[in-house]
């Protein structure tokens, strides 16, 4: 038939549009994240209300559902830019996240805890840089800890931080003897709440200066070349140049930055810190926010976007099950029905079917219009 | 004909010879685990030379003695499960709930049935799990994780609060003691007290053997090794790879049931915090065990030895005065760690050796 029947084309190039639409990496957590949208909406009109009131020391602040949503989810978006790193170039994920941040958190407050009795403005900022400066660089070692186990020792990514998942909520202890340290000064909580005198949460602020710093970093360097061929082939890129091991030990390292400046925010928040409880499950809402962000998480390609949109969204469906009455831990019980569904609807073997079923359907159609035209 | 032959029986010998990675990895574990020990008693004494310190720590630790079990056979086959320890936990919680009601005659059941709902809810894990792992292809871990997750905030919606249980046949069947004979202490006023162990070391030991039997001379044990070792060249050798791991990972889940039961056993009670980080240590034991996480390589006696190890170096750590908690987990960690390492420059030098020698040969 060569003649084309000019309905059948434009509903083909329709198709395809649409096709392009559900192949977008960020198809899924825009969609996602519609759908919460839409529940909430249906649930309660007053959702996504928000307000300028005073807060208890006198400040205006913004509140609402929507202000505290973007507020929690800073801690998941920043790390959600270190994970999906790690992903792309070792192929595996991190899951010692939340230990590392016991343990940097430890560190920024056995230090603050040690200078900071009553001393005054430009001092206490230093002491804040410094604290900030050595919890950076311990968290990165022990990110390098993990790189090198999995860089040099070819050790799963899993599995190698798996060590530090067991012993990490330890040392975190362990650094502090295990002391119920909290600090009284206001101004430490100015990090992890907000800076008098400014209606937006300061997390806020530290998310978007590291989503701007991540953004140059790939803008500017072969960061995410390396990263995604080390991912796809190590021995390939390796034969072209590429120092595979290097590149897998950087993004642990970049991950152990991110970590430490989660783990400060965590500590701001509440001027305290309890090793066992805080940031109790991020890892595992830190690799959701990547698979849901689209990201193959054998490796390869990624895309940070839908990896950060990721991490909203997840924050939302935690908000939206609060909601609705869980107690934070069966929270844990939805968010996995959540991942089997995405696995379900991300498994390359349903996939293939449902290209194939629709494949069917396609050659049916079009056998049915050949016989109309005969 | 007789070359062929020739050359097969020149195979065999030369296996026979050299020690493969299994026996190496066991050899060491082993070696590890005495020389512990040796050191605990020469230095330590605090009751390491009495048995029934030994026959304390199966005791605690019989229900991770069949979580490592069951994790070694999904090692084997390449992938893993880290939902054991919280499957442990919802078991333990939806048995103790079961079993009060029943004590209180609010529904009709016994012993029996509250074991039948610990192996349900193992084989269901197993079963679920299995099929998003073997057929989906998706990373184990990933699924695993889910399944974590699930079980945990499952175990909170059974009951969040501690649960003892009263169920009288129940109470009695923890309290069974089986006595050893010939082995025993006599204490401070001189009487003499047989060494005991629970009824759950018995049934971890059983499942040990049977684990043991079946990855050695059953076709489908050695299958485990085979998918697990080289995917590709077990599915052309004409192996349902599919079916291998899936049966892999429901034999996973029954032992978590069974391990879970046995936990049970051991608390009589169901507790959210019951079994926190069990999987964590099933992990450990079978790496510290000779099972590489490669897979392929492993064995049952190495995962027994792991536990027995990891326990030991628990109980020396206590001695030492240093109870706080941190210090097991530190130590555990940094066992775990040395033991990766070995095991990543064992396999790094035997390829080498082996490339080599095929060098060497050509």
């Amino acid at each position: 038939m060569p003649e084309v029947n000019p309905m059948t084309s434009s509903k083909i190039s329709a198709r395809g549009f649409f096709g392009k639409l559900v192949r977008n990496q960020l198809f899924i957590p825009l969609v996602a994240l519609l759908i919460l949208v839409a529940i909430n909406l249906f649930a309660d009109p007053t959702f996504f209300k928000i307000s300028l009131e005073p807060s208890s020391t006198g400040n205006l602040i913004l509140s609402g559902n929507l202000i505290s949503i973007i507020d929690n989810a800073s801690e998941l978006a920043i790390l959600a830019i270190g994970m999906t790193l790690v992903t792309s170039a070792s192929g595996g994920q991190d899951i010692s996240v939340g230990a590392t941040i016991a343990i940097a958190g430890s560190m920024v407050l056995r230090f603050v805890k040690m200078y900071s009795p009553d001393i005054s403005g430009g001092k206490f900022a230093a002491v804040i840089i410094f604290s900030f400066l050595v919890c950076v660089v311990v968290s990165a070692l022990f990110g390098a800890f993990n790189g090198s186990l999995v860089a040099f020792f070819k050790i799963q990514p899993m599995v190698a931080t798996l060590i530090l998942f067991t012993a990490g909520r330890s040392i975190a202890a362990w650094i502090n003897n295990n002391d119920n340290i909290s600090i009284n000064d206001a101004r430490f909580g100015y990090f992890g709440n907000f800076i008098p005198g400014i209606p937006i949460p300061t997390p806020v602020f530290i998310t978007v200066i590291c989503l701007i710093i991540i953004a140059l970093v790939l803008k500017f360097t072969n960061l995410r070349l390396y990263a995604q061929s080390v991912g796809i082939n190590a021995s390939s890129s390796r034969l072209n140049g590429i120092n595979p091991k290097l590149i897998k030990l950087l993004t642990f390292i970049i991950l152990g930055v991110c970590v430490a400046v989660c783990g400060f925010i965590k500590v701001s928040r509440t001027s305290s810190i309890t090793y066992s409880v805080i940031a109790n499950n991020i890892e595992m809402d830190a690799i959701l926010a990547v698979a849901l962000g689209g990201n193959n998480l054998g490796g390869g390609k990624f895309n940070l976007t839908a990896s950060v949109i990721g991490a909203y969204v997840i924050q939302f469906l935690t908000t939206t099950l609060f909601k609705f009455k869980v107690s934070s831990s069966e929270i844990s019980a939805y968010k996995a029905v959540v991942v089997i569904l995405l696995i379900f609807i991300s498994a390359p073997v349903v996939r293939k079917w449902i290209a194939d079923v629709r494949n069917k359907n396609l050659a049916s159609r079009k056998s049915k219009i050949g016989k109309e035209a005969n | 004909m007789s070359v062929n032959s020739n050359v097969l029986g020149e195979n065999k010998l030369k296996k026979r010879s050299s020690l493969t990675d299994t026996n190496l990895l066991l050899i060491i574990t082993i070696a590890v685990f005495f020389t512990m020990y040796a050191c605990a008693v020469i230095f330590l004494k605090q009751g390491f030379l009495k048995p029934q310190m030994f026959f304390n720590i199966l005791n605690e630790n019989a229900s991770l003695l069949v979580l490592s079990c069951g994790m070694t056979l999904v090692m084997i086959t390449g992938g893993i499960d880290i939902s054991v320890g919280q499957v442990t936990s919802l078991v333990c919680m939806t048995c103790a709930v079961y079993l009060q009601k029943v004590n209180d005659g609010l529904i009709a059941g016994n012993v029996f049935t509250s074991m039948c709902i610990a192996l349900a809810i193992g084989l269901a894990f197993g079963i679920v799990q299995g099929f998003l792992v073997a057929y989906l292809e998706f990373q184990p871990f990933i699924v695993t994780l889910a399944g974590l997750f699930f079980a945990k905030g499952m175990t909170t919606i059974v009951s969040s609060d501690r649960i003892a249980v009263t169920y009288e046949p129940f109470v009695k069947l923890c309290r069974t003691e089986v006595t050893i004979p010939f082995l025993g202490s006599v204490n401070k006023k001189g009487i003499y007290i047989p060494a005991y162990v629970e009824v759950g070391v018995v049934v971890a030991l059983a499942v040990v053997i049977l684990l043991f039997c079946f990855l050695k001379w059953t076709k489908l044990g050695r299958n485990f090794y085979a998918v697990g070792g080289n995917n590709q060249s077990a599915n052309m050798l004409g192996i349902n790879v599919k079916l291998t791991k899936f049966l892999a990972h429901v034999l996973c889940g029954l032992c978590a049931g069974i391990g879970g039961y046995l936990f049970f056993l051991h608390a009589c009670s169901g507790s959210p915090l019951h079994a926190q980080g069990a999987e964590m240590n099933a992990i450990a034991s079978s790496i510290i065990g000779g099972t590489l996480l490669s897979g392929g390589v492993g064995n049952i006696i190495g995962t027994l030895f792991g536990v027995l190890s990891l326990s030991t170096i628990k109980n020396i750590v206590t001695s030492l005065g240093l109870d706080e908690a941190w210090w097991t987990n530190i130590t555990v960690g940094a066992m775990l760690c040395v033991f990766l390492i070995i095991q990543s420059v064992i396999l790094y030098v035997r390829t080498t050796l082996r490339k080599t020698k095929g060098k060497r040969t050509n």
